[in-house]
């Protein structure tokens, strides 16, 4: 479990480009740093539920990134609250 | 956004057959998670932001679990994701997106307006969240945090907007009034009028 207020990295992975997959981390988060706010509840694995194959249940965070950090445009006081899975967090040392 | 294609209504038939065949679903289920869905409207949420605004404990429930507080005012939660209610304060105001799909409180505010599904709001909410809010009229002061909630995964979210000035004593259901689809979600905030 990933305490609140821990610094994580989205794995900068592209599923999409290995074959069809169904993925409930955007785009626009791969690769960057956030901070988990909350444990939201465990949740069926989105990836598999897709395609009809056994869910493994999974941490589900609430994870807080800084807007003007993920576009680089100045525009401060701003952040996005995003759902993502455990798998898809690294936890940074 | 597209346009229903000719094939839509084929591709719907055939779907639902599957799912029956399957097992996945009945056709009962479906009539009745359909029947359930058209009955949602803003007024449900609304009703919720009233109640909250004038009753403490509801708001504290409402806060930390919305599904049961909608349960708790007769609103059908049954099968429903959960639901997150993101509090509105002087200080920090929520916009709510689904960047990858169109997934909305539907329980408690019916179909999403046509817009909230549109490739452009989806991808400039989380790009340029301020110039949409000065779009839909809303323009917040610099030193207002502004949230956005990008509703990726398993839970669906509403905003409990801020009460307005000059509401001090007015009834549940004159504040229900107030109260517009567009406040639940962040693009909007509700005024006395």
């Amino acid at each position: 479990m990933i305490a609140p207020g821990t610094h994580v990295r989205v794995r900068d992975d592209w599923p999409e480009t290995r074959g069809p997959c169904h993925i409930r981390t955007p785009h626009y988060l791969r690769g960057e740093a956030g901070v988990v706010t909350r444990h939201l509840g465990d949740f069926p694995n989105p990836e598999d539920l897709a395609f009809g194959r056994p869910a493994r249940t999974l941490p589900l965070y609430h994870v807080r990134f800084d807007r003007s950090a993920l576009w680089n445009d100045g525009g401060a006081n701003e952040d996005i609250l995003v759902e993502i899975f455990e798998p898809w967090l690294e936890t940074q040392p | 956004m597209s346009l229903p294609d000719p094939d839509s209504a084929r591709l719907l038939t055939a779907l639902r057959a599957l799912l029956t065949a399957k097992g996945i679903a009945s056709a009962e289920e479906i009539a009745e998670t359909i029947a359930v869905t058209d009955t949602a409207t803003p007024a449900l949420g609304a009703a919720m932001v009233a109640k909250a605004w004038v009753d403490a404990e509801f708001r504290s429930l409402m806060l930390s679990d919305g599904a049961r507080a909608a349960e708790s005012l007769g609103i059908t939660m049954r099968g429903m994701p959960p639901l997150g209610v993101l509090e509105n304060s002087p200080a920090l105001h929520h916009l709510v997106v689904c960047t990858l799909c169109s997934c909305y409180p539907r329980a408690v505010l019916g179909y999403p307006p046509f817009w909230f599904k549109s490739v452009s709001f989806r991808a400039r909410a989380v790009r340029d969240p301020r110039g949409v809010l000065a779009e839909f009229g809303l323009v917040l002061p610099e030193t207002v945090k502004l949230r956005v909630v990008d509703s990726t995964a398993d839970y669906r979210w509403m905003v409990l907007p801020l009460r307005p000035d000059g509401t001090d004593g007015w009834s549940e259901e004159r504040l229900a009034g107030l109260v517009r689809e567009g406040d639940m979600i962040g693009v909007t905030v509700p005024t006395a009028r």
